[in-house]
Parts: structure tokens; C-alpha cells; sequence
């Protein structure tokens, strides 16, 4: 197994965020977290770093536990994030960028990873030498991604990865997120607002609701509950 | 697959012994009469005597020198061979490099021109004190982004180690200046710590309070500091050993008796000018290449994106604290320059006006722009000189100037940024991915 939070609480201050939540991602899995605003999807990704911290329950990832491991070392460990509104270094250049993901990779892997990133997204290496502010908003997202994808990790997790995109740009994303999937055999967590496009991607999924899991089953048995339809995906998304 | 490429052969230890074994040879045969004899006056008749010890020493550091160097040359090309497919960025701007040699010909050429001008060289010497302080804070707030008010207490700490040293130890100049580079690292350290966790305005108001704790204790720890009288009879640096003094020492040479020259005051002013024109120009090499290594990619984003860092598996209190370390290590070095330069120093030479100062060439320059706070200096140094005439209206103009630069260039006289590294093009798209 990749990852496993068992029964993990966590708090903001006083603010109890997390209430015993159980999640599994497999080997090889898409997995996704919907949840409405302030259901604690993001918190919950953040608590895999260690911030907040889990006050209860255990993270094991990978077969070791990582609840207690510094925020810093569990990326080195083989979890990358692309965090929520992309934050890429905007002043510096495409190449800085993705080399601020390898920061803690073997050198010697370079050459081999940016050539994955570059096919994986050819207009990265078009832009290379351009700052990373000038790119659109679905290039800033291509470029979080190979970013994380430059320290090989084992599971990336993405946080609201089609928040503000275009349209076009949307179904490009959950198609880069399949097809990392398929033909790099990646495991995915993926944290979306955007219920109806994660399910269709994703082999199973998770309903967060005030910080408990309420619902959980197959990307396909969730599309088709009726809970989901009524809260995620008929309220017009 | 053009961007593969093999490493070059790496050294085995066997060979780089016998690499710093040849060096350290080199330096036995060189060293014997230039180190291993010397002369020495007995009553009037010069006879030779044998230092083995000494060479010993030398050739022991030659040795020890020469390994350590290869040894670390051989990780830096190893590294370079791996990331092959991009190279250091080689090409600035035409326009930047003109200006950046142009600026430094004239700055070699200054002394030169002036050499009976006393006030030229002595205000020159200024514009390089805050030219060294503008590249030393532009590491913690261009490159790293953490906004700075109470810089001058690194500067204050470097002046006053030296001195202190000096008065209570006997120490000179150069042994003096890597200690006090050390203390104000440190004292970086200690500030850095406590406020690893704010940012923007609340940094600003902590360093600001820093800075004033630092003066304050200067102030009132009389015992140590001497209190508002400050420290007085600071020695100059010397040329190696050379002092610029009339009359040396009996039985020692000063620079104008050691070059068969007429004594003349200028000499250590110009002297002094050359030293900090030295010390600003390796501060500037020293921060260039720290901004092409990781670490100077890690303040840059940093600057950018704190949050980011932290998911990149950044340990960003490390990246803040050598920020910070590096620094104060370099407004240090400048203070030390500084006491060495007036020969006394109190704690009015260190207020928060120069901490602005100091800020303000950096801003004005263009955030983590070098050659921006050389031109910045410039400006700022220069204009309340030139006002001088204006007596009451200086200081209006001056601000006036400000506002108008901040109007016609807001984010600095160069804000352009120069990218740490560049696509080689022929390796990386030679090969088929």
C-alpha cells in the first residue's frame, strides 16, 4: 500500500479539522477527495506534511510511518505536491522552476527528467528560458506538475488542480493526470472541487464532509450515488 | 542521445594524493629560500638562518591545500557533468556588461585620475562602503526577500569586534576581519532565529527593533563598548605588514620607506579605496556564484513562494538562516573596513538612518539587482555631496530625486532579472527524448 491515514485527527487551534479520517491510496491508484469549500480537503493534504500535525490516528506511507517526520523531509521521502493555485516561482524562469524540484533529487537523473517533463509538456521546454509569471494559467499548472514531477516521486498529490483554468485547459489537466496514471504508472491523490471531471479520472474516492469521510466507493459508484449527484454534481458545476 | 554525457573521469584518491604530492614538492623547492632561510642582522653582519619549521608548515599547507581543492573542484565538475543539459547562464545583456565594466574600469581608474584629490577618493571610498552593505543586505532582502530595517547592526557588530579585538588583544586589520565576518554570521543566527516564522511588515518591525537593541547596548554597556564615547586609535590595515605611516617603527619599514617613495597622506587613502574596492568586487563574485548554486536558487524562491518552497521539501528555516548569516557576515566585513577607515567608532555612526540608507540603495537599485545597487549607491552617496551648496535645500532635493526615481522606475533603476541558468540548446533538443 502507497499511503494509509488511519483514524487521523487534526486541529487549527481550536478548530478541529480533521475527525478520524481513514483513507487508503494503493499502488498505482487515482484516488480523489471532493468535498464542498471548508470540507477539509486541503487539511487533510496538508496533515500528510505534517501541517497541521496529526493530534491522533497514524500516516504510514509506503510502509513507514511519516506522522511524526519533519514537514522538509517527507517530500524527500517520495511525496510531491502541487499545491493548490499552482504557487510557482513567478519571477524566475520555466528551466528554475523545475529545477527547484530536484533540489533534493540525484543530479544524475536530471538529463532523463527534464526530457520526461519536456515530452510530457512540450510547451515547457519552449518557454524554458521565459519567466514562469508570463505563462497562462493552464501552462503555470503544467509547469507546477512537471515541477513535481521532477524529484520522482513515488505518490503526487494535487490540490484543486483545475481551480481557475479554462475550460479547454480543464480537460487537458484530468487528461495529464490519466495519462500519468496509465503510462507512468503514477499513484494520485487528487483533491477536486470539480466532483464530475475527478470521478470520471479516478479508480476510487473519497466524500469529505465537516472533516470526516461520509462517503466511499469506486470513481463510478460515486458518480452514480445519489448522494454525490445531489450535493457535487447537480448543484451545477 | 546528445545530453547524455559520461563523466569525466573522476580522480581516485591515489591520484589526487599524488597531484597535491607534485604541488606540494613545487612548493618545498620554491620554499627553501624563499621561506626556509632568511637573514638576519647580528651586530652589523647579515647571516643566514634556517627556518625548517616554517617550510614545513608551508609545504604542509601546500600539500593539505592543493588535496582539499581538487578533491572539491572533482565534486563541482561532477555535479556540472550531471546536469548537463542546461548550462550556467554565460551571456548578461549587452547593455549590463558595458555598464558593469565600465563602471568597474572607472572605479580602478579613480585613484589614478584624482591621486592628489583627497575629497574624490574619500567620498569614492563611501560609495564603495554602501556599495559592499547594498550587496551584502540585497542577499537577505533582493535574493531572499526578507525585509530587513536593523541591517546596520551587522555593520555595528563588525566595527566593534574589531575594535574590541584590537584594544583589548592587540589584534590587526586582517586577523581581525574573518573573526568579525564569524560574529556577525552569528549574530545573524541569533536574530534569524526567533523570527523564522514572520514575514513583511512584521520582520521589518523586528529587525528594526534589532538594529536599535544592538546601538542601545553599545550605548549603555559602557564597560565593554565605552559607551557613546565610542573607540578611539583603531589601527589602519597594512599592505601586507606595510604600514602607512611617516615614521615606522624603529627597525620596521612602512610602505613608502619599503618602495623608496616620498611618505605621502594619500597613500593611505588610496591604499584604503583600493582595499575596499577589493573587498566589494569579492563580495560581488562571492554572491553571483552563490546565486547560481542551489542555495541561491532556494532564497530566490524563497522570495517567491514560501508555501511552494516548504512542498518542494525545502528546509526553509535553513534557507532563511544562511540568508541571514551570509548577510550580516558580509555587513560585517564592511564594518570592519569602516573602523579601520575612521580609526574611532561609536555607536552614533550606527543609526537607523544608515539602515535605511542602506535599504534604500537596495530598493532603489532594483531588487537582487547587483550592478543596480552600485548605481543606487551612486545616487544616493553622491546627490547630498553634490548638494552641499544648497545647504537647507539638500535634503529636499535629495527626497525629490527619490520620489522622481521611484515615479519613472518603480521597481528599481534594474529590475530586470538575469536568469541563474540557460538552455543549452544543442544538448538538450540534440537528443530524442
Amino acid at each position: 500500500m502507497m499511503l494509509h491515514m488511519e483514524g487521523v485527527h487534526a486541529h487549527y487551534g481550536h478548530i478541529h479539522a480533521l475527525r478520524g479520517i481513514d483513507v487508503e491510496v494503493q499502488v498505482g491508484e487515482i484516488v480523489t477527495l471532493i468535498g464542498a469549500n471548508g470540507a477539509g480537503k486541503s487539511t487533510l493534504m496538508m496533515s500528510l506534511f505534517g501541517k497541521p500535525g496529526a493530534s491522533r490516528g497514524r500516516i504510514v506511507f509506503d510502509g513507514e510511518d511519516i506522522t511524526r517526520v519533519p514537514s522538509h523531509l517527507i517530500s524527500r521521502r517520495g511525496i510531491a505536491i502541487v499545491p493548490e493555485g499552482r504557487r510557482i516561482f513567478q519571477r524566475m524562469t520555466v528551466l528554475e522552476n523545475l529545477l527547484m524540484g530536484t533540489a533534493f533529487a540525484d543530479p544524475a537523473n536530471f538529463n532523463a527528467d527534464i526530457k520526461r517533463v519536456y515530452a510530457m509538456f512540450p510547451i515547457l521546454e519552449e518557454r524554458a528560458a521565459q519567466r514562469a509569471g508570463t505563462l497562462s494559467g493552464g501552462e503555470q499548472q503544467m509547469l507546477a506538475i512537471g515541477r513535481a514531477l521532477m524529484s520522482r516521486p513515488k505518490l503526487l498529490l494535487l490540490d484543486e488542480p483545475s481551480l481557475g483554468l479554462a475550460p479547454i485547459y480543464i480537460k487537458r489537466i484530468f487528461q495529464i493526470i490519466r495519462e500519468l496514471n496509465t503510462e507512468h504508472g503514477m499513484t494520485v491523490l487528487l483533491v477536486e472541487q470539480n466532483a464530475h471531471h475527478a470521478l470520471r479520472v479516478a479508480h476510487r474516492g473519497y466524500v469529505l464532509q465537516h472533516g470526516e469521510i461520509v462517503l466511499a466507493g469506486t470513481g463510478q459508484e460515486l458518480l452514480a450515488s445519489p448522494e454525490v449527484r445531489a450535493a457535487y454534481l447537480e448543484g451545477g458545476h | 542521445m546528445s545530453a547524455v554525457i559520461i563523466a569525466r573521469h573522476a580522480r581516485t584518491p591515489a591520484e589526487r594524493f599524488k597531484d597535491a604530492a607534485w604541488v606540494a614538492f613545487v612548493a618545498l623547492l620554491l620554499g627553501i629560500p624563499m621561506v626556509g632561510l632568511t637573514t638576519v642582522d647580528e651586530g652589523g653582519a647579515l647571516t643566514v638562518q634556517t627556518r625548517f619549521g616554517m617550510l614545513a608548515i608551508f609545504v604542509g599547507v601546500s600539500f593539505a591545500g592543493r588535496f582539499i581543492f581538487r578533491w572539491i573542484m572533482d565534486q563541482v565538475r561532477g555535479r556540472r557533468a550531471a546536469k548537463s543539459a542546461v548550462a550556467k547562464a554565460d551571456r548578461t545583456p549587452l547593455a549590463i556588461r558595458v555598464i558593469g565594466w565600465a563602471v568597474l574600469g572607472a572605479s580602478v581608474a579613480l585613484p589614478i585620475m584624482f591621486s592628489e584629490n583627497r575629497y574624490v577618493i574619500d567620498t569614492a571610498t563611501t560609495v564603495l562602503i554602501y556599495v559592499m552593505l547594498g550587496w551584502g543586505l540585497n542577499v537577505v532582502v533582493g535574493l531572499a526577500g526578507l525585509l530587513d530595517l536593523g541591517y546596520v547592526a551587522f555593520y555595528a557588530v563588525g566595527a566593534y569586534t574589531y575594535a574590541l579585538l584590537f584594544s583589548h588583544f592587540g589584534w590587526t586589520f586582517w586577523e581581525a576581519l574573518p573573526v568579525a565576518g564569524a560574529m556577525a554570521a552569528t549574530f545573524g543566527i541569533l536574530l534569524g532565529y526567533p523570527i523564522l516564522r514572520l514575514r513583511g511588515d512584521y520582520l521589518a518591525i523586528v529587525t528594526l527593533g534589532f538594529g536599535e537593541i544592538i546601538r542601545v547596548i553599545l550605548v549603555n554597556w559602557t564597560e565593554l563598548s565605552n559607551g557613546p564615547n565610542g573607540i578611539g586609535s583603531i589601527p589602519r590595515p597594512t599592505l601586507f605588514g606595510l604600514p602607512f605611516e611617516r615614521n615606522p617603527a624603529e627597525g620596521t619599514q612602512s610602505f613608502a620607506t619599503f618602495f623608496g617613495l616620498d611618505f605621502s597622506g594619500m597613500h593611505r587613502i588610496i591604499f584604503l579605496y583600493y582595499l575596499i574596492l577589493v573587498l566589494a568586487l569579492l563580495t560581488n563574485v562571492f554572491v553571483s556564484r552563490l546565486r547560481k548554486l542551489p542555495v541561491g536558487r532556494a532564497w530566490e524562491a524563497l522570495r517567491e513562494d514560501e508555501i511552494a518552497c516548504k512542498a518542494m521539501g525545502m528546509n526553509v528555516t535553513n534557507v532563511k538562516l544562511s540568508a541571514f548569516a551570509i548577510g550580516a557576515m558580509l555587513g560585517g566585513f564592511a564594518g570592519v573596513f569602516f573602523a579601520a577607515r575612521q580609526g574611532f567608532i561609536s555607536p552614533e555612526s550606527f543609526t537607523f538612518t544608515e539602515s535605511a540608507t542602506i535599504l534604500a540603495i537596495v530598493v532603489l537599485g532594483g531588487m537582487g539587482s547587483q550592478l543596480g545597487v552600485v548605481l543606487a549607491a551612486l545616487v544616493l552617496v553622491l546627490l547630498p555631496e553634490l548638494g552641499r551648496n544648497f545647504s537647507e535645500y539638500r535634503m529636499l532635493m535629495f527626497g525629490t530625486a527619490m520620489v522622481l526615481i521611484m515615479v519613472w522606475k518603480p521597481s528599481g533603476l534594474l529590475a530586470s532579472r538575469e536568469p541563474t541558468i540557460r538552455l543549452n540548446k544543442a544538448a538538450a533538443t540534440g537528443g530524442e527524448a
